[in-house]
């Protein structure tokens, strides 16, 4: 053998199409948890206005001076994209949580010829379930 | 039906355990209807019985099949591009893939290279990456497959030439849990009986024991695929097998999942079922993955 063709991990970018259920399970739970840690960043910079609040410190919000803690939370609720980001937040969270549990499932090898319907099951409750929330996310904000 | 019974049939209803008659064992397992066995035969049944009323239905006899087949040869100039031939291919009833390119290469271009062997999913030699999937040649119906039909080499192998791919890793891993019965140490002289298995355990490592080492999960598993120190499906499942025969002593055991408990063994596997998948001998290797890692947890978390 002289030489031999590589074809490279290239390829594997267009293959999507042809990936089955354990696959984008997978994907999607790495996307999820990315997302989730990405969110874990933001939530606590939400929170550390709590430490400037403690400290006396207060910002305007609509005309009158509230603490800076509260000021934060309720001018970032006031704003509409916060709130679809919620909803959206709900729906990474509930897809990690379904699968975590089918993961879970998987590891102690429990129903495993049933792992495709478990993915699609969880798919399916999350659907539902972010569906169900937005009414209750979207209260009360205009765009 | 045995040879010695002489007596008419409502003998053989009321003494189901003649010891001569051939039939029995397999009333035994008849019996046991959710064996796994039983399952197994039940589903091959089904899928006969819908694979010829699907023949039935778009009989494509007497057309002609399309395929695209992947070529590449380092050793001639100008093919050294890879590139994709056509082939059209007279259909025959029951034709399969490997049928379809040994009929390209006999008739229109003998230049054509792949590995087969048995053309009965046994010797495993002709594992190609068809319509975007792992397939075993011989045991892919053309008649089930969208046209036209695809054949490259296996994904993740450097390729040889056309549907040659280079399968000295994928050996080179299979080796390397150590894939026959062995002991610490050899029999004493005067206790040289033969071993014998139960058929529970026996029943526990068949599946198991069915690969025939093509390498189509290892071609489709995404964690090999990037980590190429992985172990990978098959040798995994292969370690399973010989870690969960009884017949081996615990010793062995012990040293079976120490090799596959290491940094590039069992724990690489994120359990994406693509082994599973494409495995045309419906092996469960995800499920033996997930079992050894279970019996490398229990060996290495005493609480006592």
């Amino acid at each position: 053998m002289s030489q031999s063709y590589n074809r490279g991990l290239i390829e594997d970018f267009g293959r999507w199409k042809e990936f089955s259920a354990g696959m984008w399970a997978w994907i999607f739970h790495k996307f999820t948890g990315w997302m989730l840690i990405g969110y874990l960043f933001t939530h606590i910079a939400v929170l550390s206005s709590a430490i400037a609040a403690a400290d006396g410190q207060t910002i305007m919000l609509e005309g009158e001076a509230v603490n800076a803690y509260t000021g934060t939370i309720q001018g970032l609720e006031s704003l509409f994209i916060i709130r679809v980001l919620e909803v959206g937040l709900l729906a990474v969270a509930v897809f990690h949580i379904l699968n975590g549990l089918r993961l879970l499932m998987v590891d102690l090898g429990i129903g495993l010829e049933a792992q495709d319907k478990s993915f699609y099951a969880s798919l399916i409750l999350t659907g539902v379930i972010t569906v169900a929330s937005v009414p209750t996310f979207m209260q009360g904000v205009g765009l | 039906m045995s040879t010695q019974q002489q007596e008419p049939d409502t003998d053989a209803e009321t003494e189901p355990e003649e010891p001569e008659s051939q039939e029995v064992p397999a009333d035994q397992e008849m019996s046991g209807l959710a064996s796994p066995q039983q399952q197994r035969l039940q589903r091959k049944h089904d899928g006969m019985a819908e694979r010829e009323r699907e023949a039935a239905e778009d009989d494509l006899e007497g057309d002609s099949v399309h395929i695209k087949v992947f070529r590449y040869d380092p050793e001639v100039e100008g093919k050294q591009e890879p590139r994709f031939d056509d082939f059209h291919v007279p259909f025959e009833r029951g034709m399969t893939v490997l049928d379809a390119v040994i009929y390209a290469r006999d008739e229109f271009d003998s230049s054509l290279t792949f590995r087969h062997s048995c053309r009965q999913a046994i010797c495993g030699s002709d594992a190609f990456f068809v319509n975007g999937r792992q397939r075993l040649g011989c045991k892919t119906q053309i008649s089930e497959l969208d046209q036209p039909v695809r054949i490259e080499p296996l994904p993740h192998q450097e390729v040889v030439k056309d549907l040659v791919v280079d399968m000295d890793h994928f050996y080179d891993q299979m080796h390397a849990v150590e894939p026959y019965f062995q002991d610490e140490d050899t029999p004493d002289s005067a206790d040289l009986e033969e071993q014998r298995q139960s058929p529970e355990n026996r029943e526990k490592i068949k599946m198991s024991s069915r690969c025939i080492w093509c390498g189509a999960c290892m071609s489709s598993c995404n964690i090999a695929a990037g980590d190429n120190e992985y172990l990978g499906p098959a040798a995994i499942n292969k370690a399973y097998k010989f870690a969960m025969d009884d017949r081996e002593s615990e010793e062995i055991k012990e040293h079976r999942l120490r090799i596959v408990e290491q940094e590039h063994g069992v724990w690489r596997c994120q359990t994406q079922f693509s082994c599973t998948e494409v495995c045309p001998k419906d092996i469960p290797l995800t499920e033996h993955i997930q079992e050894l890692k279970r019996e490398a947890v229990k060996k290495n978390l005493k609480f006592w």
